[in-house]
This record gives C-alpha cells, sequence and structure tokens, in this order.
C-alpha cells in the first residue's frame, strides 16, 4: 500500500516535488533561524561569563554596592584563603580571581616626557600562576596579532587597536597612571608584550591585560581579592544551578543579617551599621550583570519569534496540505467512485502527507542544520557596524546547534502538513456516493 | 517714649555701623598670618579610609611665593621619593618607582591626594584671599571657645580656575587665623569641603595652624587630619630646586 502510494506520489511531481520543497524550505527557514537566535543569547551569555562575570561571582558586600566605580578598596579580605576553601569545598566550580581596574596609560618618548595618554581599562588575571583555566579560558593566543603572550611579570598585553591610537608598538615600556587602595596615585611601568583583538569593540578600544600579581602590586592590594569568578562544569549557563549554588553559600558564608533582610534593596541593606560590609557574598551572572531582566525579556521574546515562526511556517505548510488535497477533489471522487472506502482515500492521503512532511522536514532540518553550522563554526561578522559599540558583544555573531534544532522543524514540517490534509481530506466524508459519476460528469 | 527709643536707636546706628570690622581687612590679616614668602615645613597626613583605617603620609615642604612649591614624601615606604612641584598654574609628579615625572592638570587637580580629603589644589594652594575674593562679615560667633568673626566670600569678578567659588568662614577674632571654613561649589549652595584648625602655634609673632582637619563632604572617609610637625618662615631655598630637573634628583 504505502510502496503503491509512493510509487504514485513520485510521478505525480505535483503531488510529491512541489510540496516537499515548499516544506523543505520552510524547515530549512525555522531550523536555521532558531540555531541564530540560540546562538546570539547564547554567545552574549558566554561572554559575559568569561570577561565579566563567571557564572557566578564573589565580592564583599561593600564591592558590590558600588560595583560600577571598581571599589577595590573595598575587596574582600584574605582572598588566598577564601580561594583555597573554595576549591575545597565546591571541586565542580573552576574558581578565578581577577581584578578590575581604570587608569591613564602614558606613552613616553626617550626623554620620558609624556608622548600620547589614553584613558584604559585592565584586567588582571592569573598569567603566570596555577589556575591555567582562566588563561584557557581567555584563549589570548588566537587573538594575538602582534608580539608573544606576557612570558614574565611587567609584561602586558594591549589591545591592537588602542595601541594604535596611541602609537605604541610591541617592545615598548608605558606607564600606568593609577590609584592604590589606599587612594595614592600609582604610576607604574609595563612592558607590552604582545597586542591582541578582543574582537568586543568597547575591549578593543581600551583594555589591557596584566598579571593578577603585577596589579595586586601596583595597587598595593596585598592579599586581597576584589572578584572571585565560578565558572560551572557546563558548556553554558544554567541560571537554576546558579542560584542553588549562590543560596548555599551565602547561607553559610555571608553576613546573616544581610541575608534576612531579603525586602530591601541591596544599597538599603547596606546602609545597616550592624551589616559586616566586608562579608563574602555570591550573586550569579544575571543578578551581578543586571541581565536578568534583560534575558527574561530576550528569552520571551526568543519563544515569541520561534513560535511565530513555526506557526506562520505551519500555516504555510497546513495550506500547501490543504491545497494538495483539494487539488485532487476530482481524484478522490473516482476513487469512490470506483469502490474504495471514503476512510482508505482519507487514511492515504494522511500517508501521503506524512510522506511529504518527513521527506521535506528531514531534507530542512539538514539544511538548516549546516547553514547553523557554518554560521556556528565560522559566523557572521559585524565589526563594521559595531565599531561603536559600547555593548560587550563580539563582533563575529555566531549560531548555535543545540539538541532542539534537530527536532523543532517537524511540528510545521510534519504536523501542519498533517493538520492540512487531515482537515481538506474531511471533504471526502461529506460527499455523497449516489452523486460522484454526476459530479465527474462536470 | 516711642519717639525716644526712635531718637536713640538712629544715634546710635553710626556707632554700630562703626563697630562692624572691615571684611577685607580680615582678609588682609588672615593672608599675613597664613600667605608665606618663603617656607620649609615637615607636616603628617593621617588619612582614615572608608574601613576606618589610619594612613599616616609624612612630607617635606618647601615653597617660594605663592605659586612656586616642592612636597616630597618621606614616608610610607611606599610612597617615600614621591615629589609634586608646582610652578605657576601647572603641577608636576614625579615618583621614582616609575622614574617619571607626570604633568596633573585640569580636572586632576581636583583628585585626591593619597586617599586624603584633599585635592591636589589644596595641597599646594598659597594664596590670598584678599586678591581672590569679595568679602562680608555676616555675623559673629563662638567656634571653639573662640570668639569669631563670619565672613562670606564670593570670587572676584574675573577670577577663573577657583576650587571654590564661595567660602564661609568662622575667623578667630584676635589671631585672625580661619579657624572653621565651609567650602562651596559656585552655586554657594553645594559643600564640598570642610576645613578646621584644631590647634595653633606661635612662631615669633605669628599664628600659624599646628593641626588642621579636612573633610571633603562628597568622599565617604572620615577626614583628614594634617599636623605641621616643624615650620620654619623666610628661609633661603635655592631656586634650582624648583626645576623639572631636579625632581630626579
Amino acid at each position: 500500500m504505502f510502496r503503491f502510494l509512493m510509487k504514485g506520489m513520485l510521478r505525480d511531481k505535483h503531488r510529491s516535488l512541489l510540496p516537499s520543497i515548499v516544506v523543505t524550505l520552510g524547515v530549512f527557514m525555522t531550523v536555521g533561524m532558531f540555531s541564530y537566535m540560540k546562538g546570539v543569547m547564547g554567545d552574549m551569555l558566554n561572554n559575559s561569563a568569561r570577561l565579566e562575570s563567571g557564572h557566578v561571582k564573589i565580592t564583599s558586600l561593600a564591592y558590590r554596592g558600588d560595583v560600577d566605580i571598581l571599589p577595590n578598596d573595598l575587596a574582600l579580605e584574605n582572598g588566598p584563603e577564601l580561594l583555597a576553601m573554595l576549591r575545597e569545598n565546591y571541586p565542580d566550580v573552576s574558581w578565578s580571581e581577577r581584578i578590575k581596574f581604570g587608569g591613564l596609560l602614558d606613552a613616553f618618548d626617550e626623554n620620558r616626557e609624556t608622548r600620547a595618554q589614553l584613558g584604559v581599562g585592565g584586567i588582571g588575571i592569573d598569567l603566570f600562576g596555577p589556575d591555567a583555566g582562566d588563561r584557557d579560558r581567555w584563549d589570548l593566543g588566537s587573538g594575538l596579532r602582534s608580539g608573544t603572550l606576557p612570558q614574565k611579570p611587567g609584561d602586558i598585553l594591549m589591545a591592537e587597536k588602542l595601541a594604535g591610537n596611541m602609537g605604541v608598538a610591541v617592545g615598548e615600556e608605558v606607564t600606568l597612571i593609577s590609584a592604590t587602595v589606599n587612594g595614592s596615585m600609582s604610576l607604574q611601568n609595563f612592558h607590552v608584550a604582545g597586542l591582541i583583538e578582543f574582537g568586543i569593540p568597547p575591549m578593543d578600544r581600551s583594555m589591557i591585560l596584566a598579571d593578577l600579581n603585577d596589579v595586586k602590586l601596583m595597587l598595593d592590594m596585598g592579599d586581597w581579592s576584589s572578584e572571585i569568578l565560578g565558572f560551572l562544569p557546563l558548556p553554558y549557563y544554567d541560571d537554576a544551578l546558579a542560584a542553588v549554588l549562590c543560596d548555599t553559600f551565602n547561607t553559610v558564608h555571608s553576613d546573616p543579617m544581610f541575608m534576612a533582610n531579603d525586602t530591601l534593596t541591596f544599597t538599603a541593606n547596606l546602609e545597616n551599621d550592624n551589616i559586616d560590609r566586608f562579608a563574602p557574598y555570591m550573586m550569579s551572572m544575571l543578578d551581578d550583570s543586571n541581565m536578568r531582566e534583560y534575558y527574561t525579556y530576550a528569552t520571551k521574546a526568543g519563544s515569541i519569534v520561534s513560535f511565530v515562526m513555526i506557526f506562520a511556517m505551519g500555516i504555510v505548510l497546513w495550506n500547501t496540505g490543504l491545497m494538495g488535497a483539494i487539488r485532487r477533489y476530482a481524484e478522490m471522487g473516482l476513487r469512490l467512485a470506483v469502490g474504495e472506502s471514503k476512510g482508505h482515500v482519507y487514511r492515504s492521503l494522511l500517508m501521503e502527507s506524512i510522506g511529504v512532511g518527513l521527506v521535506g522536514t528531514i531534507v530542512g532540518t539538514v539544511l538548516g542544520l549546516a547553514l547553523g553550522y557554518y554560521l556556528q563554526e565560522v559566523g557572521l561578522n559585524m565589526g563594521d557596524m559595531m565599531k561603536d559599540s559600547t555593548m560587550m558583544m563580539p563582533t563575529i555573531i555566531r549560531a548555535r546547534i543545540t539538541p532542539e534544532a534537530f527536532y523543532i522543524g517537524f511540528f510545521p514540517g510534519v504536523f501542519a502538513t498533517l493538520l492540512g490534509a487531515g482537515l481538506s481530506g474531511l471533504r471526502i466524508f461529506k460527499r455523497d456516493t449516489a452523486s460522484l459519476f454526476k459530479e465527474l460528469e462536470t | 517714649m516711642k519717639n525716644i527709643i526712635q531718637i536713640l536707636f538712629l544715634g546710635s546706628l553710626p556707632a554700630l555701623l562703626l563697630a562692624q570690622p572691615d571684611a577685607a581687612e580680615i582678609l588682609r590679616k588672615i593672608d599675613k598670618q597664613m600667605v608665606t614668602e618663603s617656607a620649609e615645613a615637615t607636616a603628617t597626613m593621617v588619612i582614615t579610609n572608608r574601613r576606618g583605617r589610619e594612613t599616616r603620609i609624612t612630607s617635606r615642604s618647601w615653597s617660594k611665593g605663592e605659586t612656586t612649591s616642592l612636597v616630597e614624601y618621606l614616608s610610607p615606604a611606599r610612597e617615600k621619593g614621591v615629589k609634586m612641584l608646582r610652578l605657576e598654574d601647572v603641577l608636576w609628579m614625579y615618583t621614582p618607582q616609575a622614574d617619571r615625572v607626570i604633568q596633573i592638570s585640569g580636572h586632576m587637580l581636583r583628585q585626591s591626594v593619597s586617599g586624603s580629603d584633599l585635592s591636589y589644589e589644596d595641597m599646594v594652594d598659597n594664596g590670598k584671599l584678599l586678591d581672590i575674593y569679595d568679602a562680608a562679615v555676616v555675623g559673629e560667633e563662638v567656634f571653639n571657645e573662640r570668639p569669631c568673626y563670619v565672613l562670606r566670600l564670593r570670587v572676584k569678578e574675573g577670577v577663573e580656575e577657583v576650587a571654590y567659588a564661595q567660602r564661609k568662614v568662622w575667623v578667630d577674632k584676635e589671631r585672625f587665623l580661619p579657624l572653621k571654613e565651609e567650602r562651596y561649589a559656585k552655586n554657594g549652595t553645594t559643600l564640598l569641603k570642610i576645613f578646621e584648625i584644631r590647634s595653633v602655634m606661635k612662631i615669633d609673632d605669628r599664628w600659624y595652624p599646628k593641626e588642621m582637619y579636612f573633610k571633603d563632604v562628597l568622599a565617604k572617609g572620615q577626614g583628614t587630619r594634617y599636623i605641621v610637625e616643624d615650620i620654619k618662615f623666610g628661609v633661603d631655598i635655592p631656586d634650582y630646586m624648583f626645576s623639572k630637573a631636579a625632581l630626579r634628583e
């Protein structure tokens, strides 16, 4: 029966080729767009985690309260002890220490007089210590454009564009003018080991990377730690897991009075004199980056877009099924007239639509995944459009193939086509067998 | 009876007016005490940071006239050898760690010095109030058990680049030292800094602050004490000390 139906379909291109192409195109667009949207959102979260906040971040309560001004004078004391405790008690999470700082970068001539000066942001990471995980996370080698990665204390990496703007070359010495945690002006010379492209416009305009210990020395921080970042053992951010981790840690290690006051805002709660403002506090990435609202909105918007896309494709493909069945009105009549039962005709119609839907969906999914894979590996370079952007978004936008991408196309591809054929085929049951020949004569 | 009171009041008005001191004269007397032709001093700044911890920075300073001065940090070890040189309106800073001389200008002049409540402008300020401000006596009060004139100072027309456009000053009636100052922004209502003289010393016939207190109202710290350990007036300071080249020596 199935073989008979398939043979008929293949011989009649109007019944097979055209509907299959329409289904293929619809599924291809659905899968491609779905992967692209997943990629954009995933890239944003991954970048934010990698460069900014980890999946969770620990700071002092006071530091968190003034986080916008990088208050390193409010950092956590006994950072190494806290880090060791975290690595022992939460071994599945990868913990890294970082220091963010700002200052003026001063390039000088042979008389040590200022030649160029620009405001910069900097991040101190463990370049030479045991935290190889964080070095891997930054993947500095792939962004290196000239020179080498830092080889010794005092070496820094400088954004290539920033170096170009200041006329600084690899091998030069530059002075960073900043302020210590005591508020004293600090002037520290660094050797530019290499120039790097971060691929994120705001960082490429003004960022330097230095060794964590060099930065601590420069800022006179001793064993203080500004930020300790935790990365969950997952390729992507899991908000529920991060929330559980934060609750567990804060209940044990943060200030109990602060934790009890969940009705007040963070800043208002800090005003309480009885609170230990220098107690550690863990925040999930979405809360740390103030991305929760945006994330919720973007997730909802993404779901709505996906739904609309699937729904629109469903309408198109349902219509394809509908048209296919209506076009064959006479054929159905003839088949009924020669004695084929209504149920049999209807079932064969549904079988055909499943066949068309499956073929179109499989081909469309394969093509959609191929497009997704290409965008995942190569990406779309939006560098020119984003050169003045202040968002921490990469210039290359990539798609991401998720397990859902393998089956999402089946909803519009198979079910909508089947529904279209099913609804239009209902008319078969309404036809009066006695008047079939009369109908066919006309 | 009513007329008699009126006559008595009107009759005493000129006497009241005569008793009101001349504000410009008060400023002239303050300048005489506070502004030095040349001086060499050792001072300690006690800074209390946001964690409530104290840092003490000791410095030696030399000044010549109103616009030339040099400050060198003596301790703590991390700050030792840091120098600040003011030549006219330009401030230069030298740090031995980086062996660099950096010009501090524009908004950086208003930055905190070493986390204290003093700005670089405050640190090297030796200008005469009389040249910068128009003054008016607005009352008399007792501050720290010392009778004071209360003056309202407003920047003179045509004078630009002033750190504080308005000041309210409590001036010791006897010693003509500004025992307390409220320093305001241009609008006259935004209080930027509070300055107090907490103890004084007499050197020859001149009263001079021994311990001062600065509080940057916009900062979260607990204020800065500035203690003059010793000071000599009228010292002969060679000109070469006030040069950029000498900073590296």
